[in-house]
């Protein structure tokens, strides 16, 4: 049964958010969640490349991989295509919008090798989605990792006023803390599920 | 099986160069910001093409900013301050700066991108740094752990610093170490000597550049060096001065004392130096001697641990005990102290019970 891409796009926000379920994105998400402000950046910057690369990986995969029969070669084509991707988006904004550049471009570089990106891709080609499926898939992905680091970031701003037992300050807090949220994210699987 | 290999290989270089030739045209086309000027402290002026960062055009221009974690964004030593030009601050700068600097306009330099004409300010002293070429003229033991190094300068063939500062010495790869190591020596030697610099170098146990300079290190070698470094020195005033120093930190204060000395101070002076026992004095006919030409000037060693074989008639203990002996007026005494940091602490402690302003105190802390 064709899921519909709608259906995808929700579930990859909630209950099958790539951050939470599958853990991808850890790196960025742990070490740029101490403000909001900047989390909000960083997830903006997500979202949008993650929506882009997931389109553009579709049409490279299925015009050039699976035609000239190189699937095998996935992994190093997408990681290609993301990194030149992001390097030639920071161009573009830094050149036209200022502005967009200090919210959003200087994350970029960070997210070349965010790993929910890649994942993002490969998680579509494992799942034969076709193109619309795949994109809004992507962009819930994109959208669900800038929720849970919004999430963590709140969680941390107000947990830095409040005592915290020795050993559990800094990244242990945090991965409890995710932990705790990945569990809440869970409870929305009644409604809708994709794997 | 070998045309599958020549193929996929063609078709990944082929998508590669593809994204890298896009790449290249939007440099081109996107990246190129021209001419920009950044102006430093009002005077010096660069032209440099925008861009870039602001640490790496000060560093193409010779202009060394520290930085340890080559301009990542991640040791937050590069600040500078940047009067205009530098854009809006960035989130990645943020942590590194406190609410203070902030106000102060200080920044990243790694951080700021030269888009426009940029004027900034950094340190003058930041200009005299540079990389030295020097050999080794001679190297003298002063006590069983302790060698005095002498350099002649090269290239450049003279150096301009300030007494108490210091220099990092590179050990280039040697037997024990296949890496270059660099590590931090003040200089001892009078500011007025610009062509020779001295450094007072205590052996560290399996230390890379000590065991070089101890074991491999010989007359007539050659050996490069960056600096001077450091903001401890000698401070403008007619206050009474009090100087502090323990093992190996003899250096910055043997090259103060000797610049007051060759020019007339008349500073009162006085000099405690701390050491376990007799063995570890040294340069105490040198110091001698220049209490002898300075009538105002005291010089003061006291042992930690003498031994019966001292035959020590001088002072026993720690330093701290004699600060009332010395201090004549607490207010309008400056004391300068170079030692280990567990050393600078304990002194720093007994200081302000002796009533000395914590503004008054400088101190070079080695570890």
């Amino acid at each position: 049964m064709e899921i519909s891409p709608f259906v995808i796009f929700l579930a990859a926000i909630f209950t099958s958010n790539i951050l939470l379920t599958n853990f991808l994105g850890m790196c960025s998400f742990l070490s740029v969640s101490r403000e909001v402000e900047s989390s909000l950046g960083l997830g903006m910057a997500v979202f949008f490349v993650m929506t882009f690369t997931t389109a553009i990986n579709y049409i490279i995969y299925n015009l050039i991989l699976v035609p000239l029969n190189i699937v095998y070669l996935q992994y190093i084509i997408f990681i290609i295509v993301i990194a030149a991707f992001v390097q030639l988006i920071e161009m573009l904004i830094e050149r036209f919008s200022p502005v967009l550049y200090y919210t959003l471009g200087i994350f970029l570089p960070l997210i070349t090798v965010n790993c929910a990106i890649l994942g993002a891709s490969l998680f579509m080609i494992i799942r034969q989605y076709n193109f619309l499926q795949s994109v809004l898939y992507g962009a819930g992905s994109g959208l669900g990792w800038l929720l849970a680091i919004l999430a963590l970031a709140g969680i941390r701003q107000r947990v830095r006023y409040n005592y915290v037992p020795t050993g559990l300050q800094g990244a242990g807090l945090s991965l409890i803390i995710t932990g705790i949220m990945a569990l809440g994210f869970i409870g929305f699987s009644g409604v809708v599920v994709i794997q | 099986m070998i045309i599958s290999v020549i193929n996929t290989v063609l078709i990944v270089a082929a998508i590669s160069g593809l994204l890298a030739l896009l790449l290249v045209i939007a440099d081109l086309l996107f990246a190129n910001y021209g001419e920009m000027k950044i102006t430093i402290n009002g005077k010096k002026e660069l032209v440099v093409k925008g861009g870039s960062s602001l640490l790496g055009l000060l560093n193409d221009n010779k202009i060394y900013l520290a930085s340890a974690c080559g301009g990542r964004g991640s040791c937050g030593f590069c600040k500078c301050k940047v009067n205009s030009g530098g854009g809006p601050l960035l989130p990645t700068e943020k942590p590194f700066l406190t609410p203070q600097e902030i106000e102060d306009n200080i920044r990243l330099s790694c951080q700021i991108k030269v888009k426009e004409d940029i004027f900034i300010e950094i340190p003058e002293n930041i200009f005299n740094v540079q990389k030295y070429k020097a050999v080794v003229t001679e190297i003298k033991d002063l006590t069983y752990d302790i060698k005095e190094l002498t350099l002649k300068l090269q290239e450049p063939a003279s150096i301009n610093f300030k007494a108490g500062q210091y220099v990092q010495l590179e050990s280039p790869p040697y037997e024990k170490s296949r890496q270059s190591a660099s590590r931090a020596y003040s200089i001892s030697s009078s500011p007025d000597n610009q062509h020779f610099i001295q450094l007072i170098i205590r052996l560290v146990p399996a230390g890379i550049c000590t065991t070089y300079i101890f074991d491999y290190l010989k007359s007539g070698d050659e050996i490069n060096f960056t600096g001077p470094f450091g903001d401890f020195s000698i401070r403008d005033s007619q206050a009474d001065m009090l100087f502090i120093a323990g093992g190996s930190g003899k250096a910055p204060i043997k090259s103060m004392v000797e610049y007051l000395y060759q020019h007339g101070s008349k500073r009162r002076m006085i000099y405690m130096f701390g050491a376990r026992t007799r063995k570890d004095l040294y340069y105490t006919e040198l110091f001698q001697d220049l209490e002898k030409k300075m009538v105002n000037f005291t010089y003061v060693p006291i042992l930690s641990q003498p031994t019966e074989e001292c035959e020590w008639k001088g002072k026993c203990g720690y330093v701290t005990p004699f600060f009332p002996e010395y201090i004549r007026d607490p207010q309008n005494t400056e004391a300068y102290l170079c030692g280990s940091p567990g050393m600078i602490a304990a002194v720093i402690k007994g200081l302000k019970s002796n009533g000395i302003n914590e503004a008054n105190i400088f101190y070079d802390s080695f570890a």
